[in-house]
């Protein structure tokens, strides 16, 4: 990552945009998966960290969009329309959706491989492109998009770093 | 009790009580199992955010030693063991009597790993039984887990429950100190309490502060 670059952070459950030059991170991703839409052509990209698969899960009345699979990817895909970018130039990148523990609940010992169900099950309805993907494991992942290069960076603490 | 409802400053009061007491008979146990002084004391119950959990917790990418485990019974919930890498060395060091050790990756750390989930075992017992007799409530923990990554990927999956019902999170923050050569203690790790929020009922009506 050059030093010039300005990183835009996105928390959990939280989304955000980040244009050239700036990049767009999120750190510590375990079963939450990391989705980048981006357009190449206008060098902009949103980055959601899902929490959950289904907004149905959400027992609140107050609800936040970008901690559900469902919600979220609609949301970005609304806030990046807003700034003039075309649904059917946008393309998709996924990392996350480990399963950090190896017993627990029931439902939620797989809540990473559920979440990354959810995560293609919306974007196959937006239509939107899955370009690449480093899903399931067992480690944790922290991701960086550049908009520039389109390029994922992952780090993980076993399993090395890689560009996808 | 659901997000809605207000959670007052007397009912973190109260859960810093119970905190205290899990702590105390916790800290007596680690103690006696490693002979050697354990102080647990509880800084802080406290109504944050998700990424602000994270923070006490040592930050969101900090690399560490994270035992899981959930609790079942009349309340639900779950439990958080948060230790340094050295810490967690030194404490697989004097239960398995090998100064030698050297910390690895989860797959390889054999006996190491065992004795990480047994001073899970003892911690939470320890402390649930503290907790059970206080609020005459069932409580039991189930077998702890192991992973040894970044916080954000180990805490959150802990905050999977109440993350259906909230953006925020009652954390009742247990320090584990332990003291050294000169009597100077240092801060070996974290212990987490985090009781699902239907649970937060259960526990205010058992101690009459609902």
């Amino acid at each position: 990552m050059l030093n010039t670059k300005t990183v835009v952070r996105v928390g959990i459950a939280d989304m955000n945009i980040a244009k050239t030059p700036q990049t767009i991170r999120t750190s510590g991703l375990g079963s939450c998966v990391g989705v980048v839409l981006y357009d190449k052509t206008k060098q902009i990209a949103g980055m959601v960290h899902v929490m959950l698969p289904d907004s149905q899960l959400g027992k609140s009345t107050k609800i936040n969009v970008a901690k559900f699979a469902d919600t979220g990817i609609y949301a970005m895909m609304e806030m990046l329309k807003a700034k003039g970018v075309r649904p059917f130039s946008l393309k998709a990148k996924i990392a996350g959706g480990a399963q950090m523990f190896q017993f627990g609940s029931n439902d939620t010992i797989r809540i990473g491989p559920r979440n990354v169900e959810a995560v293609k099950a919306e974007l196959k309805r937006l239509s939107i492109p899955i370009v690449s993907e480093d899903t399931g494991g067992s480690s944790g992942r922290t991701i960086e998009f550049d908009p520039e290069t389109c390029i994922l960076h992952i780090r993980t603490v076993n399993a090395g770093t890689q560009e996808i | 009790m659901n997000s809605d409802n207000e959670i007052t400053e007397m009912h973190l009061d109260v859960l810093k009580e119970i905190g205290n007491i899990g702590a105390a008979h916790a800290a007596t146990s680690l103690s006696q199992l490693l002979g050697h002084k354990i102080d647990m004391r509880v800084p802080n119950v406290e109504l944050v955010s998700f990424d602000e959990m994270f923070e006490l917790a040592g930050g969101t990418e900090k690399i560490v030693a994270g035992i899981f485990l959930r609790i079942e019974g009349d309340l639900t919930g779950s439990m958080f063991f948060v230790l340094t890498i050295e810490s967690a060395t030194e404490f697989i060091r004097k239960l398995i009597g090998d100064p030698t050790f050297v910390f690895s990756q989860v797959e390889d750390l054999g006996l190491g790993a065992s004795a990480l989930q047994e001073l899970g075992n003892i911690l939470s017992g320890s402390y649930l039984s503290a907790l059970s007799d206080f609020t005459s409530l069932n409580i039991y923990p189930t077998v702890p887990s192991l992973s040894v990554d970044m916080v954000g990927a180990i805490v959150s999956f802990g905050l999977i429950e109440v993350s259906q019902y909230s953006d925020e999170v009652i954390v009742i923050e247990t320090e584990i100190l332990q003291e050294g050569e000169q009597g100077i203690s240092s801060l070996a790790g974290h212990f987490f309490l985090l009781p699902d929020p239907p649970s937060y009922r259960t526990i205010f009506s058992s101690l009459g502060v609902l």
